[in-house]
């Protein structure tokens, strides 16, 4: 008892909090003049010099072994080195994806000459990595999909369509998840990851898909007989279900999963207290209450994290709990004030606001949709 | 966990599972005190956890009170013992002795006062406080006020002012007391602030908040995998799993900003903590209790069944010590003050 999660109370260690110090510095240096509008794009700037630089102050793959180019530090730095870029707003979009999931993808279930030709050069904020998973015909029910790796001499050839590839343009690898085996009735088996090379694969094809802000972060992949090497294989064929679940659980277990409007708090906060009265003071907190419990939420899923423990569950309820009160602020917002949303023009509050309204409904699509993960939520429940 | 910890879980979740009785609840709301598991509380030593082992207390933290006191809200015990608990670390913060049997704390509203005033026989107190729980039940009353500008708190016996019973709607007992110019068995400077009541009440609540609504997802979910509608469990339907999850989602989050709020106390000031934490279980309450009650269908609107001794204390709970408004307003406002560039260093450093 009681109740189906275990979120015990998590204090960050003394080294975590010298190395925020570090960090704010850092990023200090790096955007004290950026504008608040531009801070709120937070984990969706790319840009691979900035990387670079976080890879030369050791801070893409933090925990990984040293052999493979690691720092060998905790979860519990990792997680404010983390938490410290996203709420500074920084473009950390051309390493996210591989420090979070595609690298300890690796580590996990990839071969010894994948880790060794691809690990350093992550740490090293080199290599940008997309993600995937989702066809046109599978979203949700991901273990539907149909891109198919056929066995060919010395790989696999490869023939369907990815999509909703964020930065596939940009990235240099994407971990891909393809049926090597049609089982009846047994859409769970037969899938398979790899570790596909965007830049250099004949047959592979990539289009935008424009977002409805006119953005470019989207992307369609069409494999045509596009070859796979065998040893671009990530772990045993038939064992991708199980790898792709353990990757959508470090996909959802960071502080980008409630911080995503941090940028709107803020201004509202600004906005309040230049004129403060009990409306604007009680939304504000309400909107801190909601932002103080979620962190110490997170950071407790950073605990278990770094104890070994699996943390489906408790990232399933961080992430849909956070993503409902990331979407309640712009919402807030607009019940507090006399204000429109603006895209480049106006206040910075109503860019902020512009840019937070119009990618709000991403937040509980992207990384497992609300439904799917209060399905999860259900079933460690036991109802299902 | 620490070795007192897990025994005080241990005792307090065997104790109330025991006593805290479907019966005894309708007991006490008819009116009758429950003596005989106050007196078990007692005697497994659960109602003075943060009194020293020589003043005859447990000699734990905060955190070791938070395991007893969240225990209290999951199973809707009709005792005072979160006023007990915290009007027994006040006393030993005073150096005061702590009596035997229940205690309680007055007053509970941020703007009422009792007025403390030095006299030849002693200090004095005078003045009226509003919904008192359990004043009616309690041996002593403890409150905090100023003595010299200093805050000092003040034992006083339950005889020694008038009380005008009331209840709350969970019909625990919620009275007025008032003094006039009535003795104080002891009292002395205490080392917190004036309107610690108020402040430390409103912990205790948002801990027995996050004990109820636990009480409410463990029964919601137990009630969907036995009740069978259209041939099946209705927790085998999509809506009421998504439902309860939700429910899930705000007992993990009222849970947690409690316990935040008990570890703050442990260390320093934890008024920010107990803002976040009285707003958080507030909101998670209302939400809570509407999701409880949706999933039980009518039976959970019946009095036969036990659904509102969880839910009518979390409809009461949330307004006691302040409501969320109030304390939003409160944290809001301190926020401001401090400006959108400290709040996420604030943050953090908590």
């Amino acid at each position: 008892m009681p109740g189906v999660f275990r979120f015990a109370l998590n204090d960050l260690p003394p080294e975590a909090e010298s190395l925020r110090a570090e960090v704010r510095d850092f990023l200090q240096k790096e955007f004290s003049g950026a504008a608040p509008a531009r801070r709120a794009r937070s984990w969706g700037g790319f840009d691979r010099e900035f990387s670079r630089r976080v890879g030369a102050r050791g801070w893409i793959g933090m925990t990984w072994p040293k052999k493979y180019g690691g720092h060998e530090r905790s979860f519990l730095e990792r997680y404010v080195v983390m938490e410290e870029m996203l709420a500074a707003g920084a473009p950390v979009s051309a390493h996210w994806v591989a420090d979070r999931q595609s690298g300890p993808l690796l580590l996990r279930f990839g071969t010894e000459a994948q880790r060794e030709k691809i690990l350093p050069a992550i740490v090293r904020g080199e290599l940008a990595f997309a993600i995937g998973m989702s066809e046109p015909d599978s979203g949700s029910d991901l273990a539907s999909i149909r891109t198919r790796a056929t066995r060919s001499d010395g790989g696999y050839l490869v023939n369907g369509t990815k999509v909703w590839t964020s930065n596939a343009h940009l990235s240099d690898y994407a971990i891909s998840l393809f049926r090597t085996e049609v089982v009846p009735d047994k859409k769970h088996e037969g899938l398979t990851q790899f570790l596909v090379d965007l830049r250099n694969t004949k047959g592979i094809t990539i289009r935008p898909i424009i977002d409805l802000a006119g953005k470019h972060h989207f992307n369609e992949v069409n494999f045509t007989d596009a070859f796979v090497p065998d040893d671009a294989r990530v772990g045993n064929e038939g064992d991708g279900w199980k790898q792709v679940t353990t990757e959508l659980g470090f996909e959802r277990s960071g502080p980008e999963r409630y911080l995503s409007s941090i940028a709107l708090i803020r201004e509202l906060v600004r906005e309040t207290a230049t004129h403060p009265d009990d409306r604007g003071a009680e939304t504000i907190g309400r909107m801190v209450a909601s932002l103080a419990t979620l962190r110490q939420m997170s950071t407790s899923v950073a605990g278990m994290l770094q104890a070994g423990e699996t943390v489906n569950l408790e990232a399933a309820a961080v992430k849909d709990v956070g993503t409902t009160f990331e979407q309640s602020i712009p919402e807030l917002a607009h019940a507090l004030l006399d204000l429109e949303p603006t895209l480049d023009t106006g206040s910075d509050l109503q860019q902020v606001l512009g840019y937070i309204t119009q990618t709000a409904p991403s937040f509980s699509l992207r990384g497992g949709t609300r439904e799917i993960l209060r399905g999860i939520i259900a079933r460690g429940l036991g109802l299902r | 966990m620490t070795e007192l910890r897990s025994l005080l879980s241990d005792t307090v979740t065997r104790l109330f599972s025991d006593l805290a009785t479907k019966e005894l609840i309708e007991a006490a709301e008819k009116g009758t005190w429950p003596d005989k598991l106050w007196r078990a509380l007692e005697e497994g030593g659960l109602t003075l956890p943060l009194v020293s082992d020589a003043a005859g207390g447990a000699g734990g933290t905060w955190l070791d009170a938070h395991v007893v006191i969240r225990a209290s809200g999951r199973y809707t015990a009709p005792v005072p013992l979160a006023e007990t608990i915290v009007a027994g670390w006040l006393l030993s913060r005073a150096g005061l002795d702590v009596p035997f049997g229940p205690l309680t704390l007055a007053p509970v509203h941020r703007d009422e006062r009792l007025t403390l005033t030095a006299s030849a026989d002693g200090v004095k107190v005078s003045g009226r406080a509003t919904r008192v729980p359990w004043a009616r039940d309690a041996g002593h009353i403890v409150t905090v006020g100023e003595l010299d500008g200093r805050p000092t708190a003040a034992l006083i016996a339950r005889g020694a002012g008038t009380v005008e019973e009331d209840r709350n709607l969970a019909l625990e007992p919620r009275d007025t007391l008032v003094f006039r110019a009535a003795p104080t068995v002891a009292a002395a400077p205490a080392d917190v602030p004036t309107d610690a009541i108020y402040v430390y009440g409103a912990m205790t609540r948002a801990a027995q908040m996050a004990g109820a609504l636990e009480a409410c997802l463990v029964q919601s979910v137990r009630y969907a995998t036995e009740r069978k509608q259209f041939g099946r469990p209705i927790g085998s339907f999509q809506a009421i799993q998504q439902n309860l999850a939700v429910l899930a989602g705000h007992v993990a989050a009222a849970g947690m900003a409690a316990e935040c709020a008990f570890r703050a106390a442990e260390r320093a000031d934890a008024r920010f903590e107990v803002a976040v934490a009285k707003v958080r279980a507030g909101e998670a309450a209302g939400i809570g209790a509407g999701i409880a009650h949706q999933t039980h269908g009518a039976i959970g609107f019946t009095y036969e069944h036990s659904l509102h001794f969880a839910t009518r204390r979390l409809w009461s709970w949330r307004a006691e010590f302040g409501s969320e408004s109030a304390w939003a307003r409160e944290l809001g406002y301190a926020v401001a003050a401090r400006g959108a560039d400290a709040l996420w260093s604030d943050l953090t450093a908590r």
